[in-house]
């Protein structure tokens, strides 16, 4: 008799086990279905007053705008591991015009001096390089106390006039243009860091590679000669 | 509860652990929860998968067979037969080797850390001291 009441207890602990895991695990889904969450066109449009940093060509059939904050790990994980691939295969084969727009989260304590600082390069037409120096040297400078010699020191690496440089980030003229485009994110309802936006879905999150790809894929297949 | 319970409870946890690593890696959820990076270095990385499969599937599969084994093992018609406990013990150690040396790899190789593989590595090595205990203990106590 004891013996089968402790067997009930057990089935019912894995039980509640199973019923708690599986449901933490089915409230972190955001796109099983591979659809994304759906982007209203008024917050589309509210959020084109920034261009945002692009690459590729402007005719692609698809544009990729991503959300990031050059202080957020997974960011730099996203550039890093994903980005030379969508570059190389997607870019580069002018199926997706890539967007970069700037969301520097208030959580952490450096990224609005880096986004400052890679808009300043950017009015020179370096961004990109920027871009990449940033990511690359996140765990230098984020931890270090002397981040905005490192960002000099990445500007100048990237071929910057630092003379432009210095007076740009000393000026601070892009900073209202940054803080535009987090008020874009939020209208669009972007919460968290990497967020893409690709035609007119939104996906949180870190993507691979070949999601990407089959994204891009089911908005704009690949022609294939008769 | 007995160790075969115990292995049961532990196995279904990794299980429920190794398939959402699973489900992130094949892009059916958003951000991981509590993460720092770690995770995404590690799984999008070169070493995330064996032969084109995710290594989290292979939790999947681990934590299932262990699942299974205990399961059956706490049945009435095995209670009383060593086998189960001593395919757990092999089971669990083939899980403790492959962690191992996905840790090491974490440390020396990737140098990044994902706070849930080691979560899964406590687990498994939980699974492993379990079947121990209930290996060399046999036969266990009768319960009363």
């Amino acid at each position: 008799m004891t013996a089968k009441r402790g067997m009930k207890n057990f089935y019912i602990l894995l039980g509640a086990i199973a019923v708690v895991g599986a449901g933490a695990i089915w409230s972190q889904r955001n796109s099983g279905d591979g659809s994304g969450v759906a982007v209203t066109i008024e917050a589309l449009e509210a959020a084109r007053g920034f261009e945002g940093y692009s690459i590729g060509q402007a005719a692609a059939p698809v544009v990729v705008t991503e959300y990031a904050d050059f202080q957020c790990p997974a960011c730099r994980i996203q550039a890093i591991l994903t980005m030379p691939d969508v570059i190389e295969r997607l870019v580069r084969t002018g199926r997706v015009r890539w967007v970069f727009k700037d969301l520097p989260l208030d959580i952490h304590d450096k990224t609005r001096a880096a986004h400052l600082a890679a808009a300043c390069v950017g009015e020179q037409d370096r961004f990109w390089p920027m871009h990449d120096q940033l990511f690359y040297g996140q765990n230098e400078w984020a931890s270090s106390r002397g981040a905005e010699r490192r960002f000099r020191s990445y500007a100048e690496t990237v071929g910057a006039d630092m003379d432009r440089y210095n007076e740009c980030v000393r000026s601070g003229r892009y900073n209202a243009r940054i803080e535009a485009s987090v008020q874009e994110a939020l209208a669009l309802g972007v919460a968290s860091t990497p967020t893409f936006i690709i035609g007119s879905r939104m996906y949180p999150g870190t993507i691979s590679y070949d999601r990407i790809k089959g994204i891009v894929d089911s908005i704009a297949p690949v022609q294939t000669q008769q | 509860m007995n160790h075969r319970m115990t292995v049961a409870t532990l196995a279904l946890m990794g299980l429920l652990l190794s398939s959402y690593l699973w489900f992130w890696k094949i892009g059916m959820l958003g951000d991981l929860a509590c993460g720092t990076g770690g995770c995404e270095t590690v799984q999008l990385g070169s070493y995330g998968s064996l032969a084109g499969i995710p290594v989290a599937f292979f939790g999947v599969l681990g934590y299932a067979g262990l699942l299974g084994v205990s399961i059956i093992g706490v049945q009435p018609r095995w209670e009383n037969n060593r086998d189960p406990t001593a395919w757990l013990m092999m089971l669990s150690g083939v899980g403790v080797a492959f962690t191992a040396y996905l840790t090491y790899l974490e440390a020396f190789v990737i140098h990044a850390w994902c706070r849930w593989c080691l979560v899964s590595a406590a687990l498994i090595l939980a699974v492993f001291a379990a079947s121990l205990v209930g290996f060399f203990r046999w036969p266990p106590e009768p319960s009363r």
